[in-house]
Order: C-alpha cells, then structure tokens, then sequence
C-alpha cells in the first residue's frame, strides 16, 4: 500500500504540484470575487431585487445606467462624495506630511509619540464614527463642554447642514492623517543622507534641500498614499453610515450610502449593480491618473 | 486490519440507520423547536418569557433571536432572499407586509383561511388586525398576526406640569391650565412655555434620518391637520399629499424645532428623545410606548416617580376642523415560507392569542390588541403608560405597506428631515415628496 502511494505521489508532475497548491486559492478568487463581479455586471443590465428570489431578472438593456445618468439625486450624491474626497484626502495629506516632517528627527520618546499618534487609523471605522458622535452631542458631548465657554451656545455639528460635511471630514483627517505620515515617514527615513551632507557642502538652503532632495525621492510614495487614501475615501459608508445615515436631508449622502440605500433599502438590485459599476470605473479612472503622474514622476527620477 | 475497516464501516451503516430512524418520528409529529425573529428590544425579552410558558405546556421549545434595530430589515429581508429556513416566525413590521405577501416577494405564507379556522378575529381590535396584517388595504387578506401593537405617544414632567408657580406663569400666559395636550396646538404652546435654554427645552421630536424616524413623526401630524399621502382609491399623489393641508402640517412640525434640544434633528426612535427626557432636558418627549418602561425604571429615569403619560394630541386643521390620527407602530406574527416547522409556528401564534395568554403577556409588559384585555383593569393598571397607550388605540394609521414602501420611505425621511433641518422650505419638501411618490407608484403601476 505504501508502495502504491509513493509511486503515485511520484507520479505526479511539478506543473500539477502547481496548481494543487494554486488551486484552493484560485477557486476562492473565481468564487469570491471573480463569479461575483461578472454576475453584478449581469445584474446591471436586469430589472432584478435580490430579495425576490421568486422573480428571474429582467432584462432591461441599459435603462438602469440611463435612469442612473438622469437621476438628479445621484449627481448630487457624486458632488458630495468629491467634495468629501478633496477635503479630506488633501487635509490627511497636509497633515501627515507635515507631522512626519517633524518626526523625521531624532528625539526622546520618538517610538511612543509615533506609536500613539498611528492609534487612531487601527480603529473600526464604524466604532471612530458611533464615539465621534458622542463626542460631537451638542448636548452632552466633550467638545461642546469645552468650547460652549467660548461659544456660548451649541454647535450640533453633525446635524446642521453648514457642518455636517465639514465634520465628517475633521473625523476622518483624525483617522486616516497618520496613515499618510506613516508613509510620509518611512519615505523620508528612505533618502540617503548623503545628498543632505553633499548640499549642505554646497551650503544649499533648507528649502533648497525640501525641493530637490527630499520631495522628488519621496513623491512616488507620497503618490501611493494619494491613490489608497482616493480611492478609499471615494467609497467611504460605514464612518457616515454610523454618524450621520446621510442626512441632514441628503447633504452627507455619499454614493456608497445612497448605494446601500438602493441595494439593500429598496432592494433596487439590478439599478445598485448599475451604479456599483459606474463607481468603479470612477474609482479606475481616478487611480489612473495618479498611476500616469506616478509614472511621469518614476521617468522624471 | 480489514476486520477494523469492516467494523467501522458496520459502526458508519448502523449509525445511519439510527438517525433515520430517529429522524422519522420528529417529522411525522411535530418540531420541539421554533425559533422567532424580532429586534432587539424589551417585548422581545416579555417573548422570551412567554415562550418558557409554552414549553411548560407542550414541550416546545422556543427561542427569540434578537437582532439590533439597525440591522433587523436588512438581516431579515438577507435571510428571504437566501430562502434561509432559520427562522419559524418573523416579527415584522407593518410595511414589510406587502413585500412580503404571495403578491410580492412571497416570503409570507397567507394566513387568511388559517385564521378563520383558529382564530376569533373580533376579539382583535380592527385597527390593530388591519394595519398589522391585512394586505392590500381593505381586502381580507391576511399575511401577519398582531404580536405587539404600539402607538406614538408622549411622556411629560408631572412635577413642572403640577407646579402652582408653572400653572400660574402658563395660566397668565395663554389663559386656560396647564396640563397633558389634547392638541398639537395646545402641545406647541406648553413647548414654547417650558423652553429655557440651555437647561430646559419644551420637547424631543421625532426629527432623525433614522429609518422612519421623521416620517413616523410627522404623519401623524398631517393626518390630523387633514393630509394624506394620497387619493386611497387612486393613489394619486400630486395635489393630495403637497395639499393646502399637508404643506400647512409640516411648516407646524417644523415650527416646533425651536423648543426642542440642539441636535434634534437627529433624534431616533428608542434612543434620543427618551435619553433627553431621562437627563432632563424636555418637559416632553415623544416616542412608541414600547420604549418607554424605562421611563418607568427610578434607575433609569431620576424622574420616573413624577413622569405621566398621554397619547399623541389631535389637530385642528388649516380648516377649523379637529382630527385625531397616531402612527401605528409594533409588529406582526408572520410565518416565512422556507420555515420547516410552519405547523408548530401557527400552534405558538394561535396559543399566543389566547385571552389567557395575552394577560399574561400584558402582565409581562406586552401591548395587547386583545380587545378584552386591553379594556381591561388589570392591564390599564399594569403600567403608568398602559392607560395612554390604551387611549391611542382608536386613532391608529400607517405608512404604506406596498412592496415599494422602502423606496417610498428614503424619498419622505430625505425630504422631511431637509425641511426640519431648514434646507428646504415645506412647500418644495412637500412637492419634492409628491413627485418622487408618484414617479414611484407609477413605476410601480399603482398609478395608472
């Protein structure tokens, strides 16, 4: 018996030790996200509620992807979602640029100082949203405890249509601000001392130094960072989801929230599968055009 | 070595036929467990208890999943669309019924013919049996089981409302005593009188984009000045709901944030307004009944021994005339159509609603529909809101229970919740609201 086994075990070849080893992972791609993305693209083009089972889809051609184009509420909700995506991915990157410039020395209690201020990035998003709307009560929250001194009346931030928006982005620079300084960081901790020491030979200025050495070398990552925190700022739910549920009226209603809203509310199915592609090829497109001005930067170098 | 091989193999066949066996009797008898969906509040704890009660009497077993509120539709309408056989019993809301029904989605097995045979439909109060489980409106089908009934209503600051000093300044005021509202008129005065900011304010409002948070809110209101959401015959929308009427309620609704808590445009069901009430911060606060034993709780509530009840007011409408509508709220019975054990499910519903069973549910703490039971000294005693809640019972609405009722829903808690908040003024609320209904109901064919 043992005998048999051995001679089958040899029997097989490197390319089918391969793709046993390949295999498990390869299905779990094709059942996971390879079956799903191809059958939503189905759906996009069907009349279809998911909580229908009863009902085959429908095809309607490409009526969802024109009712969605004509639908003055979803244009809105893009306006929003890219005015959140500015805001906060420009505020996170000014941010944590910065910070990890004056990290970018060495000090006492450097390690504790970093490691404190990466905390906030390891939370659930949904957990930063629920606590920050605690903090933010214009009745019993901390913030308004401390500054009603000087307010002398309550702000309800998430609840007034003027700052809703502008607070949803202050709790998400708070979370996502450290993720660009960790990355700003180690790009920095990255650039050779050595052209530092050859420009300080050349008695090179301090912005001198910024501009020629420190930015170009480090800019491709920086570029990195950009793209992850786009594209995940441009499909951002949970933190808003928590904190706001979209509203006042619909003035924080991202796509991502008025897509839940579709798919699972109002169990729109075929016309959520629609939208859910016209926000990936925004999402394409946008990364796109960082990967070009990547590359343009790489050339550059 | 091919003894162990034989043996086992002989074990495998032996416990096969055993649980073939076993299986066999449990299927031609009935299941010893059910299991019921509901969200996560108080009744579903009184169901709980209530179910040890019926395992005493027949041996079966019943369990209550409780989901959190957040997450209850989704998980739910997840669970149908999977065809998921977990749940015996679903708990659901009133607008899930025709979503739900053999003329939608299908989930609900009809109960019509079930309840004839098991059930004294008039030992149910009508408004609860029609809102609660009969669908579409008006037709005798029925889809669910009131489980519990609940209703909109207020809790109020005995010791302001009995204050002489409180009585004197508001008699002075607006001539006439101070005490619990009759009318959403009357209601806006005694907020005005009691607003104090930052320590006091006159009331907490359903104002939220929580689910139906607003919607529930402000119905009520524009049923009660003389609005509808449409023609009941033809659905028309246009001209109905944005009426002279419903424009006029929600510019009232609206005209009341000013004596409410900052933030209270995101005041939910279940949370917000009772936790201002608990911290003292409103002289009244609104909410279901359902909501409110802690209220009762000293634990809870500082004020619970001086907290007094009443059931939303009527209105006097832009046309003199006084009207009384309250929305429904609470649950029904229904029995999904992938359960496997529908048979024991339908024996609990129908224990259920015994005369017997249903004191002791009130006992427990549960809204009865029971006719009997709710006229009832034992149960208007039961609780220092059971009296108030018993008063609402005749004036119970609700929103729509057609099969789009989840789009219908995002269009108002968007609309209205704009307005509250001062985006939008009531009159482009409620034409925005008009179109999108009936650019909806026309999709949907409702609107020839």
């Amino acid at each position: 018996m043992t005998v048999t086994l051995a001679r089958r075990r040899r029997a097989l070849s490197d390319y089918q030790v391969k793709m046993l080893f390949l295999m498990p992972t390869l299905l779990l791609l094709v059942g996971m996200n390879v079956f799903p993305l191809i059958w939503s693209l189905h759906l996009s083009f069907h009349d279809y509620a998911a909580d229908m089972p009863g009902r085959p889809p429908r095809a309607v051609g490409v009526a969802n992807y024109t009712a969605l184009l004509h639908d003055p509420n979803l244009w809105r909700n893009f306006q929003v979602t890219a005015e959140f995506v500015v805001l906060a991915v420009a505020a996170q990157f000014l941010i944590g640029f910065g910070v990890a410039l004056l990290l970018n020395r060495e000090f006492k209690g450097k390690g504790l100082i970093t490691t404190l201020i990466l905390l906030p990035m390891m939370l659930s998003p949904a957990v930063v949203g629920l606590f920050w709307k605690l903090i933010l009560d214009p009745n019993w929250g901390l913030l308004d405890f401390l500054i009603r001194p000087v307010t002398h009346a309550s702000v309800p931030w998430l609840t007034n249509d003027r700052t809703a928006l502008p607070a949803l982005v202050m709790i998400d620079t708070w979370m996502w601000s450290p993720f660009m300084m960790l990355i700003s960081l180690a790009g920095l901790n990255a650039v050779p001392r050595h052209l530092y020491e050859a420009a300080e030979v050349d008695r090179a200025s301090g912005w001198f130094k910024f501009r020629h050495i420190t930015l170009p070398l480090i800019a491709p990552l920086l570029l990195l960072a950009l793209i992850f925190r786009t594209m995940d700022a441009f499909k951002l739910f949970d933190m808003v989801w928590v904190a706001t549920e979209g509203g006042p009226g619909d003035v924080t209603k991202t796509v991502s929230v008025g897509l839940y809203v579709q798919a699972f509310r109002e169990w729109r199915t075929g016309e959520a599968c629609a939208l859910a592609y016209v926000l990936l090829v925004v999402i394409i497109a946008l990364s796109s055009l960082y990967i070009r001005w990547l590359s343009r930067i790489r050339g550059e170098a | 070595m091919r003894h162990c091989w034989m043996a086992l193999a002989g074990g495998l066949v032996a416990l096969a036929l055993m649980a073939g066996c076993g299986r066999k009797p449990t299927q031609a008898t009935k299941a010893q467990k059910i299991t019921i969906a509901w969200a996560q509040w108080a009744p579903a704890d009184y169901l709980s208890e209530l179910g040890k009660e019926y395992t005493k009497q027949t041996g079966t077993e019943v369990m209550v999943e409780q989901i959190p509120w957040p997450q209850y539709q989704d998980k739910i309408f997840a669970a149908f669309a999977a065809g998921d056989s977990t749940y015996d019993i679903v708990v659901g809301d009133s607008q899930w019924l025709g979503r739900c029904s053999a003329l939608a989605g299908n989930h609900y097995i009809e109960l019509t013919d079930w309840m004839k045979k098991n059930l004294d439909a008039s030992s149910i109060v009508p408004q609860a049996l029609m809102n609660l489980g009969e669908y579409p409106k008006g037709t005798g089908r029925y889809w669910a089981v009131p489980a519990e009934t609940d209703a909109v209503g207020f809790a109020y600051r005995r010791d302001l409302f009995e204050n002489p000093k409180e009585r004197a300044a508001f008699k002075a005021k607006y001539g006439r005593d101070l005490a619990p509202p009759k009318t959403w008129q009357e209601l806006r005065d005694i907020a005005a009188f009691f607003t104090r900011p930052p320590e006091l304010y006159g009331v907490a409002l359903y104002f939220g984009k929580q689910y139906d948070t607003v919607t529930m809110g402000f119905q009520e209101v524009m049923w009660s000045f003389g609005g509808a959401y449409d023609d009941p015959k033809t659905y028309r929308v246009q001209g109905v709901l944005n009426d002279d009427a419903g424009v006029k309620a929600l510019q009232f609704y609206v005209g009341l944030k000013p004596f409410t808590p900052p933030g209270s445009e995101s005041f939910g069901i279940g949370k917000e307004c009772v936790d201002a009430f608990n911290k003292g911060l409103v002289a009244m606060a609104e909410d279901f009944f359902a909501f409110f034993p802690g209220l009762a709780d000293p634990t809870k509530n500082p004020h619970a021994k001086v907290t007094g009840f009443f059931p939303s007011p009527a209105a006097i409408g832009p046309d003199g005339k006084e009207r009384h509508y309250i929305s429904i709220g609470g649950q029904g019975f229904s029995v999904p159509r992938y359960s496997k054990n529908q048979e024991t499910a339908l024996d609990f519903i129908k224990w259920f609603c015994q005369e017997p069973v249903q004191l002791k549910w009130a006992s427990l703490g549960g809204f009865t529909a029971n006719k009997k039971v709710l006229a009832s000294e034992k149960f208007l005693s039961a609780t220092p809101y059971n009296r108030a809640f018993a008063a609402a019972f005749p004036y119970l609405r609700d929103f729509y229970a057609v099969p789009q009722y989840g789009e219908l829903l995002t269009v108002t808690q968007t609309e209205w919740n704009a307005a509250v908040n001062g985006q939008k003024s009531a009159q482009v609320a409620m034409d925005e609201v008009a179109k999108q209904h009936t650019a909806i109901l026309k999709k949907a064919g409702f609107i020839k």
